[in-house]
């Protein structure tokens, strides 16, 4: 469910802005996960060695990708799962359509799955008649608040108590005014229950799908995956290509990786692997490319499929916490949805790798060790040259490279710069230098580097 | 070309040159104190952790705790006691269980998390559509981390299984944690010798 929106991220960020004490509680919220990150990753000795095993075991994956997909295809046939193939979105939502029709099934649960974001795949069923109910109290509220997940992990980390009790009074019957996380926690399960208990389809995602035996892995602390896939007649899990990984082992490397990074938590409470369907049951796999195999293609930005979705770069990004994930307007926001994003539609997402201050953070914490700031920087270029990049941000760019490739226009610029600051600072501070907004710019020395250094130095 | 053939072309034509697996054999450390450290995390994360010397035990902590519920457990050991029979195939069937015992394969002293499959479910459904839930492990199968648990499992051929590490929670409203979110509203652990 990707906003559809025609403003930019700076834009939409000034939006959320707006309200400072908002904005400071999502930065604080979020730092704090950040911290328990922290903590937990102190407690384990061979962090490092785990972090760089996990990049090494993708960057196979990827490499052997090819036949890493057809492994696994045998291995789930041979297990009775069956196995579809989607080119894209569209593709993807088609397939799931079909399946459900085929069984006369017009109403189906969900469990968290970013994949089925990214396809808008709640909307196309919609379309056709056909009720998705997520079934993650996070995607749950949000679908009630009709907005799409602002964070990959915590899809509701923006919304206060008080809001999700309005929405509960109004949707589920709960008392008005009620915000305490017990009780609307209890009035969701309740609810979610019936569905649960009613529902012959179920959809989940997948977190880690082995080659080497068909089998596929959903990670939950609330249960919901499992309520929803073993209640029902058919489960179908959507899959990108990437989630790959090639032995059953591999999975000790990125379990033990997966919620240290993501909330500080030392594992998921259910990592629920789903080999063979049950008797007189089915299970069925979508496998999504959708811009995957073309991103393969990209030596700078292939990196980026190795992302286990846990979240950190989110967390630790001081752009994310202080402009939300809304901003992004696309289904994986921060630092990581900023490179996938691109990949998909460069005009449209132009704007995302600049959302950064490439200051490295998301680097230092991934679990996967991709180059995630260094890859924003390399889309800024890549952006830039193909003319997709902000208007704003371009004219300054434009001017920046002329000046710094004449060092005549150098030296005059300076001069003119310092004299500027001097003599006339609301011609730089003001609204259409997107750099003033929340900076003050500094007081201009009286000389410049240069002229100091002719007269010190001759 | 069908979807899939274009999509193995795509990735084959866009995969870069193979990379070997790196060795994870260097996880692999094996650690004193398994026990406590076990105790210690299930605990910390929301469980209860009762030693008991035998299932006789266990049986007595039951009929204390739980004197009316509607309880179910595949587990021989406790048929005496006062199991309630499903001859069901239907998951739905377990919605009125209130407690739920099974066995588990053993647990990870790191992270709390205990390998469950299939076989010693009666149902997949059950360990998550129960009210609360039990397990039962026995002390020496107790790994020191995930890489073991994996060598522990090697090549079994279950078709479902699980790792639970607790009570069913959820930290989606203003993250402050909620036990009890669509799964089992509790986890004890009973560690025989
Ligand atoms: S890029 Fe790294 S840190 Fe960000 S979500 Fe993916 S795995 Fe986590």
């Amino acid at each position: 469910m990707s906003a559809v929106t025609n403003k930019d991220h700076a834009e939409l960020a000034e939006d959320f802005n707006r309200d400072e004490n908002r904005v400071d509680w999502h930065d604080e919220t979020l730092w704090w996960i950040r911290q328990k990150r922290d903590r937990i990753v102190h407690q384990i000795p061979d962090w490092e060695l785990l972090r760089e095993t996990a990049s090494q075991i993708k960057h196979n994956v990827l490499s052997n990708m090819h036949s890493y997909l057809q492994q696994f295809e045998a291995n789930a046939l041979a297990n009775g799962v069956h196995v579809h193939w989607a080119l894209n979105a569209q593709e993807h939502n088609q397939i799931i359509r079909q399946l459900l029709k085929d069984k006369q099934i017009t109403h189906m649960v969900k469990s968290k799955s970013m994949l089925t974001e990214e396809c808008g795949l709640n909307e196309y069923l919609a379309e056709h008649g056909i009720e998705v109910i997520d079934s993650d109290l996070g995607e749950r509220i949000v679908q009630l608040a009709k907005e799409p997940p602002s964070h990959i992990v915590l899809p509701c980390i923006h919304k206060k108590k008080e809001e999700i009790g309005d929405l509960f009074h109004m949707y589920l019957g709960t008392p008005s005014n009620v915000a305490d996380p017990q009780i609307l926690t209890e009035a969701a399960r309740q609810h979610l229950r019936e569905i649960f208990l009613t529902r012959r389809a179920a959809l989940t995602g997948v977190n880690f799908a082995v080659a080497e035996t068909g089998e596929f892995v959903v990670c939950t602390n609330e249960g919901n995956a499992d309520m929803g896939a073993h209640l029902a007649d058919i489960h179908i899990a959507s899959m990108g290509i990437e989630k790959l990984i090639p032995e059953r082992k591999h999975l000790g490397v990125f379990l033990r990786l997966l919620t240290r990074s993501a909330t500080g938590q030392p594992i998921t409470t259910y990592s629920s692997h789903f080999r063979k369907p049950r008797d007189g049951k089915e299970i069925h796999i979508v496998l999504v490319d959708n811009g995957r195999s073309e991103q393969l293609g990209r030596p700078d930005f292939r990196n980026s499929l190795k992302c286990i979705r846990c979240g950190a770069c989110m967390n630790t990004c001081p752009v994310y916490r202080r402009s939300g994930g809304h901003s992004y307007h696309t289904a994986v926001a921060g630092p990581i949805g900023s490179i996938l994003a691109p990949n998909l539609d460069m005009e449209k997402y132009a704007d995302l790798p600049f959302a950064s201050t490439l200051c490295g953070s998301c680097s230092n914490v991934c679990p996967v060790k991709i180059d995630i700031h260094d890859q924003l920087y390399k889309w800024r270029q890549v952006l830039v040259k193909k003319g997709y990049a902000p208007t704003a941000k371009k004219i300054g760019m434009q001017l920046m490279a002329a000046t710094l490739s004449s060092p005549a226009l150098y030296h005059t610029a300076g001069k003119a710069g310092r004299a500027a600051l001097r003599y006339i600072p609301f011609a730089i501070n003001n609204k259409l230098n997107p750099w003033y907004k929340h900076r003050d710019m500094p007081q201009a020395p009286k000389q410049s580097f240069r002229d100091w250094y002719l007269k010190n130095n001759s | 070309m069908n979807s899939r053939e274009k999509i193995l072309a795509a990735v084959a034509a866009n995969q870069p040159d193979l990379v070997p697996l790196p060795d994870i054999s260097p996880l692999n450390f094996s650690q004193d104190g398994l026990l406590e450290k076990l105790t210690s995390i299930l605990t910390t994360t929301g469980s209860n952790v009762i030693p008991a010397a035998n299932y006789q035990e266990i049986a007595e902590y039951i009929n204390a705790n739980y004197p009316e519920a509607k309880i179910v457990s595949p587990l021989a050991e406790l048929e005496s006691g006062r199991l309630t029979r499903y001859d069901t195939t239907n998951g739905i069937d377990f919605q009125d269980v209130e407690l739920a015992i099974i066995k588990g394969h053993f647990a990870v002293a790191e992270n709390g998390a205990i390998w469950v499959t299939e076989d010693h479910m009666l149902h997949r459904a059950l360990p998550f559509i129960t009210q609360h839930l039990i397990i039962v492990i026995e002390g020496k199968s107790i790994v020191p981390n995930m890489h073991e648990a994996y060598q522990t499992i090697g090549n079994s051929t279950y078709g479902f299984g699980t790792f639970i590490s607790g009570p069913s929670k959820t930290a989606d409203i203003e993250q402050s944690l909620v036990i009890g979110a669509h799964g089992a509203r509790s986890l004890t652990v009973f560690l025989l010798p």
